[in-house]
């Protein structure tokens, strides 16, 4: 029997076996931001003790940031305290920060991949849920608390329980419409949001073969709202050629000695896993949530669900009370008030392109509130070269500056009393958009902008540019 | 307390404008601020039960963001120790390294341990590691710890920090042979 990436890359960063029954891991790359982290530098420094590997460690700013006044000190005052204390921590520590004025800056899980820090057969942690985005690059990576994140910068390692490892593999061909964050809704929808728990997704077949890793990494992304620890896809010719020439990737020589072990470290093909999980492409069509979790979706063309139905469990009633939807109504036509293309899950150049090509040459509806805000630096920087942003304004939509913005409105950028949301981001809890009885509807980047285009939920397919 | 509900996320246990501070201080006020305001008899603004000490919660509690706060808010407001159908995992290991056990028993127990605290909050609950039980009136119902974690608990070994730092030599030695830190 053959090994799962994840074996091997446990096995090769393995500093131990814990008398817990745990496995202390050795953390290839740490990656801080500014919410998470404060606690953990002054736990540090009460302990007495250092940073382990500083030049493992890189820093930037994300989740507090304005994305239109990004004058200091900031207006709000705690943001601005966040802030600093990264930057002061930073300094201390001789971390590398990237800060507003760096065009090296934007949400931790897209300037990771973007500059060729995230890498295959790494272990990768960073105190924030979705981590598990790089795994798209065939890294191993972790989502961790604060305690955690002190005892990488002490240690740089971890101790973890045992994880199986469940293949999902998704074949054929995905119809016109239907992109990677439909496929991960769908995974979700079906295994359930505590389906992953214990677990590391592997994603596989012929339909993540041919994704971009921009869809791979919409895929990953959403691994920890289906209970997953990790998420991650095998690494492949899509992914050296993404990675060759990016800032941090290995250059000349040292790239094609990377790329023979990179290809080592995939999964065998007679590999042993734990559960196989197949998914038919064809049968994806764009998918929206309607409840509070992300489990919560249902196909464009489908009826919300009634309360009551057989397993709901109290569930649906809640949710649907919560959302203010009618079980048995169909979710297209569903009115929105807010439109928002964003979040480490969708903010990247190809989720703009999307969203653009259907936002061209229409206009948004007179009573929606529409945001697009791109994932980094760069992504803005490309995005603007290319002209989107003009595609963008032309139709009514606010042009941002990088960030997390309102995926949970820790900025300026919130909902406003009992909004209801298209959002491209991951997560659609109660309140998290910032507003306690905002409501979130989770879909795919085009179908945010063709819902702000409607001023309802729509479907994405009539809408197509031809 | 009981704390009726699935799937109850770390966003409902602490809204995310809470994190906004550079300390854990204060948290405790805040846990399930946004749920309260919406449901005024809420447990946690439950006169009966601010002596909780054990909450009792249903399945998958704790789930969502990774945030460690969620755990903090709780035992800043009082809370020593979790019993529920299920936690999410990210939540539990946050729990453990701050000293918060998250410790499950089967789902008609926890049912039949809520309704006797709702129907009688003054019911004292005692929750023993060391026996993996929680008895009350004198009824031992038995939960389920991991090995690992109750040793944890019992040894006072649950600060990780020591533990990793323990062998550090040898974190240094798996650095040295991971290709991409070798530089291929
Ligand atoms: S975009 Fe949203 S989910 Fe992603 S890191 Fe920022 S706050 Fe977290």
């Amino acid at each position: 029997m053959g090994k799962t990436l994840l074996k091997k890359v446990w096995d090769l960063h393995t500093v131990r076996p814990l008398s817990t029954g745990q496995t202390q891991l050795f953390i290839g790359l740490h990656l801080i931001h500014e919410v998470t982290t404060p606690q953990a530098f002054d736990m540090l420094r009460a302990r007495g003790v250092g940073v382990a590997f500083p030049d493992r460690t890189f820093g930037t700013t994300d989740h507090i940031i304005p994305t239109l006044d990004q004058a200091r000190p900031f207006q709000d005052t705690l943001a601005e305290a966040m802030l600093s204390a990264l930057e002061r921590n930073c300094a201390e520590y001789d971390i590398p920060l990237w800060n507003l004025d760096s065009e090296h800056q934007g949400i931790v899980h897209v300037i990771g991949p973007e500059l060729g820090l995230t890498q295959p057969g790494m272990t990768i942690a960073c105190g924030d849920s979705h981590t598990s985005t790089h795994g798209a690059l065939g890294a191993v990576a972790f989502g961790i608390g604060t305690s955690q994140v002190r005892d990488v910068l002490a240690s740089q390692s971890l101790a973890f329980d045992p994880l199986k490892v469940r293949r999902i593999a998704v074949n054929g061909t995905l119809g016109n419409g239907v992109f990677a964050k439909d496929v991960i809704l769908e995974i979700i929808n079906r295994l359930g949001v505590q389906g992953g728990v214990g677990h590391a997704y592997e994603y596989g077949g012929t339909t993540v073969d041919r994704m971009s890793i921009d869809e791979r990494l919409t895929m990953c992304n959403m691994s920890i709202e289906g209970g997953a620890r990790v998420g991650y896809v095998n690494p492949d010719q899509t992914t050296f050629d993404y990675l060759r020439g990016r800032p941090f990737a290995p250059k000349e020589d040292a790239f094609g000695r990377a790329v023979s072990w990179w290809r080592s470290i995939a999964s065998d093909a007679d590999a042993d896993y734990d559960d196989v999980v197949e998914i038919a492409a064809a049968e994806i069509e764009p998918r929206v949530t309607w409840g509070i979790n992300p489990g919560q979706s249902v196909g464009i063309s489908e009826r919300i669900p009634v309360s009551g139905a057989a397993g709901s469990n109290g569930a649906v009633a809640e949710a649907l009370a919560f959302m203010g939807l009618r079980g048995g109504a169909p979710i297209k036509g569903t009115k929105v008030d807010v439109a928002f293309v964003g979040s480490c899950t969708n903010s990247r150049l190809s989720d703009l392109r999307e969203a653009a090509r259907i936002a061209k040459g229409r206009q948004v509806a007179s009573h929606v509130k529409a945001l697009v805000v791109p994932g980094s630096q760069a992504v803005r920087a490309a995005a603007e070269r290319e002209g989107l942003d003009q595609v963008f304004r032309d139709a009514g939509f606010e042009w941002r500056g990088a960030g997390c913005s309102m995926c949970l409105a820790m900025n300026p950028d919130r909902l406003e009393g009992n909004q209801m949301c298209a959002s491209s981001s991951n997560r659609n809890f109660k309140g998290r958009q910032g507003s306690p009885t905002g409501r979130t509807l989770l879909m795919s980047p085009a179908m945010v902008a063709a819902a702000a285009l409607a001023g309802e939920v729509a479907d994405v397919r009539d809408v197509l540019p031809a | 307390m009981p704390l009726r509900g699935d799937n109850i996320d770390t966003d409902r246990i602490i809204p995310a404008r809470f994190l906004k501070a550079i300390t854990f201080d204060g948290l405790g006020d805040h846990v399930f601020e946004d749920d309260r305001a919406a449901m005024p008899d809420h447990p946690f603004s439950n006169p009966a039960y601010q002596q909780a000490r054990i909450l009792l919660a249903n399945d998958n509690f704790g789930s969502g963001s990774s945030r460690e706060h969620a755990p903090q808010a709780l035992k800043r407001w009082g809370i020593e120790a979790c019993l529920g159908e299920s936690f999410s995992e990210i939540f539990r290991g946050n729990s453990l390294a701050i000293g918060l056990p998250c410790v499950t028993a089967p789902p008609d127990d926890i049912v039949r341990l809520m309704v006797l605290v709702e129907t009688n909050p003054a019911t004292q609950l005692a929750l023993s590691l060391s026996d993996r039980t929680v008895t009350v009136d004198g009824h031992r119902i038995p939960i389920d710890v991991a090995d690992p974690v109750r040793d944890a608990f019992l040894t006072g070994t649950w600060d990780a920090t020591g533990m990793l730092l323990d062998e550090f030599e040898v974190v240094r030695a798996v650095a040295s042979r991971v290709p991409y830190i070798r530089g291929f």
